[in-house]
């Protein structure tokens, strides 16, 4: 079967592809050459429209304990949000925590084709790949976490051999079929578990001695060594803290010329300036970052209105418990592995301090001038739900709208922020870079991310319009796999996505280590730890991707 | 799966197979370290409690797909179940009992028909999540539990009858992560009559009961709560304003108050351990709070660990969850946004833990029929009603009365494989195939049904 997608104008950076007009042609799936001979069974005319690869949230929440914790904790967040069901689609229930279909149907009719799990706790995995396995449309991947678990942080005390925790972090990756790891408030989850309130980057976790300097290093390097293509992703100390500025400059600083992926940066980018000790550190985070080719961030934007925060954070989340809104919160110690905290939360316009980690945000997007290397999120849904984007969007390219947006946020706030003063509009081309390419690249998914040859078809069309909220929100169509899955912003068809995963080599003599330890201490067999393909596809619950990784290597 | 399965495993059960870290549906704890020994089609287990053992060892008594009683074959079953569904204008998915595959299959056509989903054991889940949904909570989990606590309180719930093995896995496990802090543990028993036998051994420091009568475990709680909170309690009840007002008659100190029959001082001395834990952790079985308003006993529990986290760390540990009840709640959550409970008659799904309560529909002659799932158990037969009944069961399900359609299924993590939730709501565990029947898994009969609807 043969569609072909004529005389759309296509943003496709991977291919150097900006804007020009091409046909595409899709055969089994895949996106194939122009073959003028070819027998075309299906032609969609495109002309004047807007094609790119269907796009890539490359941080977002959207499976695992914490979500079905927060779906649980705020009903009155769903009720004004049902869904029946139709022919094709089920019922589910949308806003700030959408359940699993819901998820899938509108991302999908916004144009996205893939999106990643990143907090996803080895204890938690299992259900964590259930719930994304409930997640139609979409490929999937999970970020596993480390940095807090007893068996991490005992072996760094004890100066395990570096081989050994290498062997750790990709049997860890391999048990609980992830794509990349994350540290999440390094050691802090676990000092928090000794009472510790504060952890700073060099201040010592009470119980082992390890510093979130050494934690950062060693997942670090040993993801570097593993050839696993995404690096560590950071979620750093002193979360939402004022003065969290220096603490993330030194992050950077750190690394020494190691990869690192700083997630959610807005809210590590907070000076303490002015009459309030709060204002925005993005100028110097940008400065900094021109010097540090090898750090990738995503911005984590904050939208107004009401959502929920769930993060692995549970030290942090905590402390941030006395702001929450509705006064309704929970917090988890883990399995000696991890932690969580689920906290709801109103942003608010008029609030200085909201209006300020708004500011921050956008400054953040407008004030980094490579867009391969910052990718386009709220933190779905700690800054706001993912169904902002199409608005994140039209205030990242429409300078005049952006500037009569900030004339009903909290004007004091805008003081203590460049944002007023750049004049910034993203091109088409580069948001296809920070939705589709970039995240793409950064992850290693190979076939995806862009509309050349050999990749899979997951295609958006949208129509042109000047309003770009109003173009990103509905697409014209959407192609999972070279199905035509949603038309006019509707889902029309519904499939089943591919789960991504990477599989570095290791050393199995690890399992003795971790087998004696799992029957010492744990509730959990190690070998019922590990979660199996199986799992994951039974039920026609889509396939598993195994992602390239590069050899191992040893310093 | 980790099945050293030795032999064939196709075809009828024959010959002897051991599996090992294997998977326990019986109870919420999901203990996954059994060895199971397979002959023919009887199980042996070689290291369970006695719930574990009961269950799987139960001989499996040959069971056919009935139609009003008379045996039909599995194809006929399905379609007569299909046609009970079909003409119903608000069918009744209850029961429940089942891993997520079964959660998932009820959902599917509970939304497919607009019918109405609910656990056997919601009573007891919904004593929980009526906190969680109105004020949260700080907790932890069984591993963590076990590593660290050094104070375990135990609330109104006799845990060794209904966790057989969660004293020796959690309080006095041989070996610890952290020896210094949580090697040594002090138990306390809130509530009268719990069996605090298994709370012994080198690992237990102390044991302190407070034997409160049931329905007064609130107000032991109270008068913690306000200690640790550094309020002056005074007395509780009029008959122990009696009591203080006699006493400073008689020009004796306070310490002859009592609170729900427990001395004052006692209480103040459980109070002093509280805070002085460096990782406390309370624990009940929800099932077993059957004292009026057990929402709010819940609630004084986690309002307390609430407090002692301004100065250490406390958390709630909550066990239960047997039958499947956190598998059927968590899918639900992830599927619907909500715990249970749902209504689909609209199209959409419609939250309302009392109106969508199925035993309270059924006794009020709400719905128009019930299709049961009990994949577990043998103890969670068909609550009584009239209305027209499909019954996907365990061979050997006690039913008061005979149901319109029966269906013998399999159980998850011995007639198929699945995937079940913990009582933490956190774990997850794989359930293995021990290849004991043949017999299908509910998700698959109820796959069948909707597709002959």
């Amino acid at each position: 079967m043969m569609i072909k997608l004529t005389g759309g104008k296509v943003y496709d950076p991977a291919n150097n592809v900006n804007g020009e007009v091409r046909d595409i042609y899709v055969r089994d799936g895949r996106i194939v050459a122009a073959d003028p001979d070819a027998r075309v069974d299906q032609e969609y005319d495109v002309r004047g429209k807007v094609v790119m690869a269907g796009a890539i949230d490359p941080h977002t929440h959207i499976g695992g304990g914490k979500v079905t914790i927060a779906r649980t904790l705020l009903p009155e967040d769903h009720f004004k949000d049902e869904v029946a069901h139709t022919e094709i689609t089920r019922a589910g229930t949308g806003y700030a925590t959408p359940s699993t279909m819901i998820t899938g149907y509108r991302y999908a009719e916004m144009g996205y084709t893939a999106a990643f799990e990143p907090a996803m706790l080895p204890a938690n995995a299992r259900q964590a790949h259930m719930e994304m396995g409930d997640t139609p449309l979409l490929d999937k991947g999970a970020f596993v976490m480390l940095g807090s678990d007893d068996f991490l942080l005992r072996s760094m005390a004890e100066k395990q051999d570096f081989e050994f925790i290498k062997d750790y972090i990709a049997w860890t990756m391999h048990a609980s079929q992830a794509i990349a790891m994350k540290v999440v408030n390094p050691g802090g989850i676990s000092a928090f578990k000794f009472n510790q309130r504060k952890l700073d980057l060099d201040e010592q976790h009470v119980h082992y001695g390890v510093t979130p300097r050494d934690i950062i290093l060693t997942l670090a390097r040993g993801l570097l060594e593993l050839g696993v293509t995404h690096p560590l992703h950071v979620h750093g100390c002193n979360l939402g803290i004022p003065g969290n500025v220096e603490t993330t400059l030194a992050t950077i600083k750190a690394t020494e010329g190691l990869p690192l992926h700083l997630t959610h940066i807005q809210f590590h980018s907070y000076a303490t300036e002015g009459d309030r000790k709060f204002s925005s550190g993005a100028v110097q985070i940008a400065e900094l970052l021109k010097k540090y080719p090898n750090i990738s961030i995503d911005v984590g934007q904050v939208m107004f209105g009401a959502t929920c925060t769930a993060s692995g954070d549970s030290m942090r989340q905590y402390n941030g418990a006395k702001n929450a809104d509705p006064k309704r919160w929970v917090v988890m110690d883990i399995e000696c592995d991890a932690g969580c905290g689920v906290v709801p939360f109103r942003y608010r316009d008029k609030s200085f301090v909201h209006a300020l980690q708004w500011a921050i945000g956008l400054e953040t997007f407008l004030l980094c001038d490579d867009p391969w290397r910052i990718f386009l999120t709220t933190d779905h849904p700690n800054g706001a739900p993912f169904y902002t984007y199409p608005h994140l969007i039209r205030l990242l390219m429409d300078r005049d709208f952006r500037r009569e947006t900030m004339l009903h946020v909290n004007p004091d706030a805008l003081m203590y922020s460049t944002l007023p003063h750049l004049e910034r509009e993203y091109t088409m081309y580069e948001v296809a870079i920070m939705t589709r390419a970039g995240p793409a690249r950064s992850l290693g998914l190979k076939d995806l991310g862009h509309v050349g040859p050999g990749a899979r078809a997951d295609i958006t069309v949208y129509n042109e319009d000047s309003n770009r909220e109003r173009m990103f929100e509905k697409p014209a169509m959407v192609f999972k796999n070279g199905d035509l899955v949603v038309r006019d912003g509707k889902v029309i068809k519904v499939v089943n996505g591919a789960t991504h995963v990477a599989r570095p080599e290791y050393n199995r003599d690890i399992e003795k280590s971790l087998k004696s330890y799992f029957d010492r201490y744990h509730t959990v067999r190690m070998e019922n730890f590990r979660l199996s393909d199986d799992e994951i596809i039974d039920g026609g619950r889509g396939e598993i991707i195994v992602q390239p990784t590069r050899a191992r290597t040893s310093s | 799966m980790t099945a050293q399965a030795e032999g064939d495993r196709s075809g009828e059960p024959t010959g002897t197979h051991i599996y090992n870290n294997v998977t326990c549906p019986f109870c919420g704890l999901l203990c996954d370290d059994l060895q199971i020994t397979r002959t023919g089609s009887s199980l042996k287990v070689n290291n369970g409690c006695p719930r574990a053992t009961a269950g799987f060892q139960r001989p499996l008594p040959a069971a056919k797909p009935l139609i009003r009683g008379s045996e039909a074959s599995l194809e006929e079953a399905v379609k007569a179940a299909a046609e009970i569904v079909r003409g119903a204008k608000l069918p009744l998915y209850g029961g429940m009992a089942g891993d997520v595959g079964n959660a998932r299959a009820m959902l599917s056509i509970a939304d497919r028909t607009g019918g109405v989903v609910d656990h056997v054991l919601s009573e007891g889940q919904y004593r929980n999540f009526r906190v969680v949904q109105t004020s949260g909570w700080i907790m932890t989990t069984l591993t963590e539990a076990r590593n660290r606590a050094d104070l375990f309180v135990i609330v109104g719930s006799d845990i060794h009858k209904l966790h057989g093995r969660f004293f020796d896995r959690i309080v006095t496990p041989d070996e610890t992560m952290f020896e210094s802090l949580g090697g040594k543990r002090t138990v306390i028993f809130i509530g009268e009559g719990l069996d605090t036998s298994a709370a012994t051994g080198p690992r237990v420091k102390e044991v302190i009961t407070l034997p409160a009568a049931k329905d007064r475990i609130p107000e032991v709680l109270a008068a913690i709560s306000a200690i640790v909170r550094g309020h002056p309690i005074s007395s509780g009840g009029e008959e122990v304003k009696r009591n203080s007002l006699l006493a400073s008659f008689l020009g004796s100190s306070g310490n002859a108050d009592e609170i729900a029959g427990i001395k004052r001082a006692d209480i103040e001395k459980v109070a002093e351990k509280f805070k002085a834990a460096n990782y406390g952790v309370l624990v009940w079985s929800p099932p077993a709070l059957n004292m009026p308003e057990a929402d709010l006993t819940v609630h004084m529990m986690t309002e307390i660990v609430r407090e002692l986290n301004l100065t250490t760390r406390f958390a709630g540990l909550s066990l239960g969850g047997n039958e499947g009840a956190p598998s059927a709640a968590s899918t639900c959550t992830w599927q619907t946004g909500y715990p249970l409970r749902v209504s689909f008659a609209s199209g959409a799904p419609e939250y309302d833990a009392n109106r969508y309560n199925i035993a309270r529909m059924l006794t009020d002659g709400e719905g128009d029929m019930l299709m049961w799932v009990a994949s577990i158990g043998t103890d969670i037969g068909l609550p009584q009603t009239a209305v027209p009944t499909v019954v996907l069961g365990t061979p050997g399900l006690r039913l008061a009365q005979p149901p319109t359609v029966y269906i013998p299924v399999g159980t998850p993590g011995i007639d198929h494989s699945g995937q079940m939730v913990r009582c933490d709501n956190v774990v997850s565990l794989p359930m293995q195939n021990l290849g004991r029947s043949q017999l299908p898994s509910s998700a698959d009969v109820l796959a069948a049904i909707e597709a002959a609807l």
